[in-house]
């Protein structure tokens, strides 16, 4: 798979739906800041009540997310970095691009291993997935790294709608990318804040949940 | 030219010298290595006269002597592009590198984008043959007088000519992070002279079959990342990454009509 549509398909993909589906996951999050343990579980209730969850699931997430990540290890893979001698912020950016499409990549796979597949293989619920995360990220270690996950994935989703912007001639001009510049880095800071107050949230002891669920982070992580 | 410069130099030369680190290579197969030189210093010299001190006087820093270094040049003003090679880290042309401007010692290496052919020369066959592959030109021959073009609007043409200072000089494509071993990714100079061409009345004819070239198989546009280091380093100030946006637009536009209006 390489060439013109391939790589359209990975740009559209990356947008329609990752991009879509990153903003509504921090909406949902946020609901653990805004609702607390409660509001939480209706969020995710809501969403676990749409028509046809399964496939909306397979064809809005995992499908895209798959072609998305495999595809964008191998464009970052062919690039020759030379930071060392143009340090541009378009060249950090164009090498942050694809570091942190690596960092996402390595943390998606772990945080859909750990919570996402943990309710198919039936060792936690929906209702108890606020306690799951108040588990993990009351650990140092996971919660630095679910800091540096964050982050990654959420510059690489702002900094992917910049680049998305060129690669389909939407911004032309250099003006136009300066522009589009501050509005993505406007995206980055919104959406990096709402990740940010739900992990914290997630720290409090309200979502301290039953013994159960520390039982089953612990067979989890072994 | 040699006895003009002989006899004030020898009283100048412990004033002030002149230290170059260059990579060479001997055949294109054999591995880079690097030789120094120590070079009397003169006024206004450039790395192009500092490669000619050497070629006159092939000694190098240990005293030992050497073969001449190779390297291309032509215009000797920036216009041609033969003389393109890595001075201090950067893709740009000897021949206006002055050496006051550089810090030393002076760094010198081939484009190794391109393949070497002896040490400062590069073998650029790949820009000729990617203006090929995207028909950079104006197709006017037929079988009978086809009479004058149409005429360029003055702001079209003003914008145009920006483009059409490129000397196939391959800084872009040494600059872009993007063009390497392992992509086929055809560079900037050739995208943005399919901007440039299509841009034109007559040209424009043709521009379908151009976009169409960007499209398929594996080394058209969308080799493009946006680091846009090829913008910064051009050393026409071609404004290469507007071209490359434009040509997304276009070969978006033509992706849409190809799919539906077809
Ligand atoms: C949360 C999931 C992700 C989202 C929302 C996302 C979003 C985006 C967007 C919007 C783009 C811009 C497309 C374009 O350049 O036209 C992009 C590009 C890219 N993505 Fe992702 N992405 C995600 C995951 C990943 C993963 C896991 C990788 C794996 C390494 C990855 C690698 C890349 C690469 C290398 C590019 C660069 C394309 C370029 O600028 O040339 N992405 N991504
Ligand atoms: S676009 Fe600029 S850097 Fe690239 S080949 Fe032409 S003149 Fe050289
Ligand atoms: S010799 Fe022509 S550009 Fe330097």
């Amino acid at each position: 798979m390489k060439g013109y549509y391939a790589r359209k398909v990975h740009s559209l993909l990356g947008v329609i739906p990752l991009s879509l589906f990153l903003i509504e996951h921090a909406i949902t999050n946020y609901a653990a800041f805004d609702g607390g343990q409660e509001g939480f579980r209706k969020a995710v209730h809501t969403l676990n009540d749409l028509p046809l969850v399964f496939f909306l699931e397979l064809f809005a997430i995992w499908l895209p997310l798959l072609f998305h990540g495999v595809y964008g290890l191998y464009i970052a893979y062919q690039a020759q970095p030379n930071l060392g001698h143009f340090k541009t912020e378009r060249n950090w950016r164009f090498i942050l691009q694809r570091v942190s499409g690596v960092i996402a990549f390595v943390f998606i796979v772990w945080h859909v291993y750990s919570t996402r597949f943990q309710i198919t293989l039936g060792n936690t619920t929906h209702d108890e997935l606020g306690g799951f995360m108040h588990n993990i990220v009351t650990q140092p270690g996971f919660f630095v790294f679910f800091l540096v996950g964050v982050i990654a994935t959420t510059f690489h989703f702002a900094n992917g709608v910049w680049a998305f912007l060129v690669s389909w001639g939407i911004t032309v001009g250099p003006r136009a990318q300066r522009i589009s510049s501050y509005a993505c880095l406007g995206l980055f800071v919104i959406v990096t804040a709402l990740f940010m107050l739900s992990l914290f949230a997630f720290r409090g002891e309200e979502f301290a949940d039953t013994a159960s669920a520390i039982t089953t982070l612990k067979t989890m992580i072994g | 030219m040699a006895e003009t410069t002989t006899v004030p130099q020898t009283s100048q030369n412990t004033a002030r010298r002149v230290k170059f680190v260059i990579t060479r290579q001997d055949t294109p197969e054999t591995k880079p290595y690097t030789e120094e030189f120590d070079l009397p210093y003169r006024p206004g010299m450039n790395v192009i006269s500092a490669l000619m001190e050497i070629q006159r006087n092939p000694v190098n820093a240990n005293g030992g002597s050497t073969a001449p270094v190779c390297w291309e040049s032509n215009c000797l003003e920036e216009v041609c592009g033969a003389c393109s090679m890595v001075i201090n880290g950067k893709p740009r042309q000897a021949c206006s590198a002055l050496v006051d401007q550089l810090e030393q010692p002076i760094r010198v290496a081939p484009m190794a984008t391109f393949p070497v052919v002896r040490d400062l020369v590069i073998d650029r066959s790949r820009m000729f043959n990617a203006l090929k592959k995207v028909k950079a030109w104006i197709p006017i021959d037929g079988t009978y007088d086809l009479g004058p073009g149409p005429r360029m609007p003055e702001k079209k043409r003003q914008w145009a000519y920006e483009l059409s200072k490129c000397m196939t000089c391959g800084v872009c494509l040494e600059a872009c992070p993007n063009v390497n071993d392992k992509t086929d990714f055809i560079g900037p100079a050739a995208l943005s002279q399919v901007r440039l061409f299509n841009a034109h009345p007559t040209g424009e004819m043709n521009a379908d079959d151009r976009l169409d070239t960007l499209m398929e198989g594996s080394d058209g546009i969308e080799g493009c990342g946006n680091s846009q280091n090829c913008v910064r380093a051009c050393p026409k100030g071609i404004p290469l990454t507007t071209s490359i946006a434009e040509l997304n637009k276009q070969t978006t536009k033509r992706m849409f009509k190809r799919w539906f209006a077809q």
